[in-house]
């Protein structure tokens, strides 16, 4: 059996679709809204401002987060700012060139009605945000102050500091936390979702397991939301949080729901290299440090002289060498790409060799460390924090790390999966940067998405079961899944074998990151595929989860997301293997210019690969979401 | 795991209903702290007539009782403008302190196995003692010099503030209870006179730097103040 | 390097608890406080024994989720750190190291070193926003932001919600926290409407969680994100007003 997609793109010209398809869409009389019941999982920025949102609306809402609070969400962690197209500068910008910009940064990949319903309500997230008191860097007159962002040609991101996903997602939270005191949402901390359970077709609600006590209960609802954000952490290290995890999504997909485009995951330029092999995750440091800094190896990859006495006709910045219009501002996937060629040819630098310089000796020399020091002060003390080396005195070491998945489940225009009443919001779907995100755009899709998109598209759904009671909760489906998920996790205890559950991710990670990281080949990734159930099954055989399953396990909540994420693994490469050609952060070696550019196939591969399961038994079957572009026009990404 | 439920509590209006919260207890102390701080700068003050012969100090003592005459009858604005006042102040402060103990003891749950403290000050820690052995030491005092009690100061004489000084303090034991009395008042003012505009919000980047240095001076102006006289009545320098 | 650690065990939040010594021996110094327990938890694995739950996630300072009693300093020896960004240099070889978790009675301990600051979520939901329903929000620069005003706000906005001010607090009070939130949302005149409201609810509900602020200062030193106690004393000023103000004035500026 095989679904067929239908994005229910609304018709009309560009700029009207979002307007009419909000005209044509279904509501739900204000009085009745208190008879959906809604429930959400996750809750990041998508998942707050969605819960927030639905819950002024009316509607009775339930919100699941596997934190011990909503504000731990991984969002918080988001450095850098969020795009808006609210041309406060006078600087050329505008939504459709906001639109423009994030169709072609995605490498021609994304959906262009998304795309631009998301850069015209951007507009409309900064107004919220500022009145939720969002404390955003502003300008000595008062108004809110702009930067320009991963090479953006306008200043358009907003940023509180360089913390701007905290005070994002503090704001979303606050919002929450009123909803809750309002009594229309209810909060479940501490709360897995395991399964997704459905009836006669459709979406009746999750099964859920708290982590404290281990009960597995069901929770039944009209709709059920999925904001449980992205798989970065299948390459174990990452910069995603420990506890980041494909699980929700991929319980979705076993379900029915389609995931689309696996392959696209994307690798940040300037993250601080690994230290040692016990380290668990690799900590991002913003963008904005390429604006002043210039990256550099050793021209001799036998050079082993400290930085600083390495003269300058013996270093190759390369960057600037290959890229001399953008230089050390080339996109992420660009620049990403460039360090690990350079590591590749034995040219690393720092004591495992795993990284490449990021210097600021000119900077300092041209705008005094008083200055270096304002724009990057909390950047240069955390490095020093970590590596212990003074980055005023020392180049840094940087390395390029996974950091954002565009890929995720597929949804439609409105946010909808494949499965009636099952949609997915943020980084857990992939609608809107296609192969690539833009720097500054994940805050923006997650709000937009919550506070905008969602809450005007689910009425459309709901609509059809005005006084329909959700499904009891003793319901063949629910007790059936409930025993499912039990199963599972006892299934995980009863293993007793001799390896801990970090091993076996740290073996997987390791095969990740080296077939189907930056660069992919058709070889490699067929090693990876043979690799990866072998090291399933000895998992399935070996892992060792000791303790029970009714307190506090922290090994038990890990085997189940780590035995999902072989299973997404396996996808992720049959994908990449599948789209015979590189686009965005998906770079297939047999597919790039004589130069070592990415060379896309658009006469081919202008497609969503949205994939669908088949049980236990057969690989996902794909099926293909072509991808029209009427108002950008297709062309090689060039930043020589 | 749904979160823990809030114990209900709500505000009540009026004074009471804001002395019912623990700001508001600590507003309390606050206030009657000052009025206290007021009170025990001005009783070192007085003291210093000591230095001046009997005569002075004694008539100053007069001086206190006859406050208001011939408006008001004798010792009347002592008691109704100083020493009802005082003792209100003093049982306000010394109720709120109680409840807030009691308040901060339930808070805890066990403690630390070998807590390093890194802020907070031997001052700040020992509030609660500094400020009882004060209590107690206060009892003694007015069981001394005011209320004449002769198990404490056996050669009490109603009236004679100069006598009466210099038999209780010439006693070695007596000397040295005052000496640590005023220590731990000292001490008590060191923490109380910065904590005072810290509980009462009184906080401007512009000033801040001097409020601590304010309590200092005040804790070492007063206890220097106050031992002077015992220490001059050992010397022989009073007497 | 090699340390002793003493960490307390403890297996539910009704259960006895107590101290276990284990070695953590080669322990890499770049590896963080987290990564040096991960590794001790592995080797308690494979040794069959239960691995010592902890809180984390982000791993780099942000999330809050981290935080233990080091030597008994909230988030260890360095000041201004979060447990997750503290490395294993900063500790001698053969040093032993105490670990426990926050102690107070509004955090009830989960398990081990895991304990349960939903109290702050409570707090938060008392008041700790500013109520502007989806979609009714005005242009962003309607309203004017001095930047001093900003900055501070933004000061005390990067609490992350870790709970070391309550764990160093001798009173168990929450006071730090509180304010910072506070803060925040009444230093903005986007907050000015609710202030009142604002200040008396997150702070009746605080009160009923925690103990009271005795000025010690031993938060401040705790709090990874060093906000001041300055955001208390602002705090202590605006819960008198809010207490003895007219409300219906609130529009007049």
């Amino acid at each position: 059996m095989t679904v067929t997609l239908d994005a229910r793109i609304p018709a009309g010209p560009i700029a009207d679709k979002w307007d009419n398809h909000r005209f044509s869409t279904r509501l739900v009389n204000p009085a009745n809204k208190r008879k959906y019941q809604v429930i959400i999982v996750g809750s990041g920025l998508a998942g707050a401002s969605a819960a927030a949102t639905l819950g002024e609306l009316g509607y009775r809402v339930k919100v699941f987060t596997f934190h011990d609070s909503p504000r731990r969400a991984h969002s918080i962690a988001a450095q850098g700012g969020i795009n808006a197209a609210k041309n406060y500068r006078n600087d050329g910008d505008s939504v459709y060139r906001l639109f423009y910009d994030t169709v072609k940064g995605g490498d021609y990949r994304s959906r262009e009605a998304n795309v631009y319903r998301l850069a015209q309500v951007s507009g409309e997230i900064i107004d919220q945000c500022a009145a939720q008191g969002g404390p955003f860097a502003r300008e000595y007159g008062g108004l809110l102050d702009n930067r320009s962002f991963g090479g953006a040609q306008v200043s358009r991101t907003f940023y509180a500091r360089g913390q701007t996903g905290q005070q994002l997602l503090l704001g979303a939270y606050q919002a929450l936390a009123r909803q809750i005191a309002a009594g229309t949402v209810e909060l479940f901390t501490r709360a897995e979702m395991l399964d997704v359970v459905l009836d006669d077709g459709r979406t009746a609600g999750i099964v859920v397991r708290d982590l404290v006590t281990g009960a597995v209960t069901s929770h039944a609802a009209h709709a059920v939301v999925l904001a449980t954000g992205g798989y970065s952490n299948v390459f174990y290290l990452s910069t995603n949080a420990m506890a980041c995890n494909v699980t929700a999504i991929w319980r979705a997909h076993r379900r029915g729901a389609v995931f689309a485009n696996p392959c696209y995951t994307q690798i940040h330029p300037t993250c601080i290299p690994a230290s040692d092999e016990f380290q668990s995750k690799l900590t991002l440091m913003s963008e904005s440090l390429r604006n002043d800094g210039r990256i550099w190896v050793p021209t001799d990859p036998d050079d082993t002289r400290p930085p600083n006495q390495i003269p300058e006709d013996a270093r190759d910045y390369y960057l600037e060498r290959a890229y001399p219009a953008f230089g050390n501002l080339v996109p992420r996937d660009v620049a990403s790409r460039a360090a690990m060629r350079m590591i590749d040819q034995g040219r690393g630098v720092g004591p495992l060799g795993n990284g490449v310089y990021l210097d600021f000796h000119d900077s300092i020399g041209r705008l005094g460390a008083d200055v270096v020091e304002e724009r990057y002060g909390n950047l240069f003390e955390m490095y020093q924090r970590i590596t212990d080396e003074d980055p005023y005195r020392a180049p840094m070491r940087i390395y390029p790390a996974p950091h954002y998945t565009m890929g995720g489940l597929w949804v439609d225009y409105n946010l909808m999966t494949t499965v009636p009443g099952l949609y997915a919001l943020g980084e857990a779907n992939f609608s809107d940067h296609g192969a690539n995100r833009l720097g500054a755009s994940a805050l923006m899709q997650g709000l937009a998405d919550g506070y905008f998109v969602l809450p005007a598209t689910i009425g459309d759904y709901l609509a059809d079961f005005l006084n329909a009671e959700p499904l009891p909760t003793d319901h063949p489906a629910f007790v059936a899944a409930e025993r499912e998920v039990r199963g599972r996790v006892d299934g995980f205890l009863a293993v007793s074998g001799t390896r801990p559950v970090d091993w076996f991710h740290r073996e997987l990670g390791k095969i990740m990151i080296e077939q189907c990281g930056m660069a992919r080949s058709r070889p490699g990734l067929e090693k990876a595929m043979a690799e990866i159930p072998a090291l399933r099954a000895e998992f399935d055989a070996d892992v060792r989860v000791l303790g029970s399953a009714d307190t506090v396990n922290q090994s038990l909540e890990k085997a189940g997301r780590v035995a999902d994420f072989f299973e997404l693994a396996e996808l992720m490469c049959r994908d990449a293997l599948d789209r015979e050609e590189s686009c965005g952060g998906h770079f297939r070696v047999e597919h790039q210019t004589a130069d070592g550019e990415a060379r896309r196939d658009d006469d081919n591969f202008a497609f969503v690969s949205a994939w669908e399961w088949q049980g236990d038994d057969a690989p996902q079957v794909k099926v293909e979401e072509p991808l029209v572009f009427e108002h950008v026009e297709l062309a090689q990404r060039s930043y020589k | 795991m749904t979160a823990t439920q809030p114990k209900p509590r709500t505000s009540r209006p009026g004074l009471l209903g804001i002395y019912r919260s623990d700001l508001g207890k600590k507003y309390a102390m606050a206030i009657s702290g000052v009025f206290l701080l007021l009170f025990v700068f001005a009783h070192m003050v007085g003291n210093l007539h000591a230095f001046e012969g009997p005569e002075q100090i004694n008539h100053y003592g007069e001086a206190l009782r006859e406050l208001g005459e011939p408006l008001l009858p004798r010792t009347m604005l002592l008691w109704v403008g100083l020493r009802i006042p005082l003792a209100i102040a003093l049982a306000v402060h010394v109720h709120a302190a109680y409840a807030l103990t009691l308040t901060n003891l339930r808070a805890r749950s066990g403690s630390y196995d070998g807590r390093n403290y890194l802020a907070a000050g031997y001052a700040s820690r020992t509030m609660r003692w500094t400020g009882v052995i004060t209590l107690l030491f206060l009892a003694w005092h007015l069981a001394d010099f005011t209320w004449g009690i002769k198990t404490v100061n056996p050669d009490y004489v109603r009236g004679d503030v100069y006598g009466n000084l210099i038999a209780s303090l010439e006693r070695w034991p007596v000397f040295a209870l005052y000496l640590m009395a005023m220590g731990a008042l000292g001490l008590h003012v060191w923490h109380g006179a910065w904590s005072l505009f810290q509980s009462l919000g009184i906080n401007n980047p512009r000033f801040n730097a001097y409020r601590r240095i304010f309590a200092i001076v005040f804790a070492t102006i007063v206890t220097g103040g106050f031992v002077t006289v015992p220490i001059a009545v050992q010397l022989g320098i009073i007497g | 390097m090699n340390l002793t650690l003493r960490v307390w065990r403890q297996a539910g939040a009704d259960a006895p608890g107590r101290f276990e010594t284990y070695p953590a021996e080669g322990i890499p110094p770049e590896a963080s406080f987290l990564e040096m327990l991960d590794i001790v938890n592995e080797r308690l694995e494979r040794n069959g024994a239960e691995p010592i739950a902890f809180d984390h996630d982000c791993r780099e300072g942000i999330c809050g989720s981290c935080g233990v009693m080091i030597d008994g300093v909230p988030h260890g020896p360095q000041l201004g750190t979060a447990t997750c960004q503290l490395h294993m240099r900063r500790f001698d070889e053969g040093d032993t190291v105490v670990v426990e978790p926050w102690r107070a009675a509004g955090f009830p301990v989960v398990r081990d070193l895991m304990v349960d600051r939903s109290a702050f979520d409570r707090i938060i939901e008392a008041g700790g926003y500013i109520s502007v329903s989806t979609g009714s929000a005005p242009d962003a620069n309607e309203i004017p932001v001095p930047k001093d005003a900003a900055d501070a706000a933004m000061d005390a906005a990067a609490c992350i919600g870790c709970g070391a001010c309550v764990a160093a607090c001798p009173n168990s009070a929450a006071q730090l926290f509180t304010a910072a939130k506070l803060v925040h949302l009444n230093l903005l005149p986007q907050g000015q409407a609710e202030r009142d409201r604002r200040t008396v609810a997150m702070v009746d509900t605080m009160e009923s969680f925690f103990g009271s602020c005795t000025n010690h200062g031993e938060c401040e030193t705790a709090c990874p994100k060093g906000i001041s106690i300055d955001t208390i004393a602002l705090m202590n000023r605006d819960y008198l007003k809010a207490r003895l103000s007219d409300r219906r004035l609130l529009g007049r500026s």
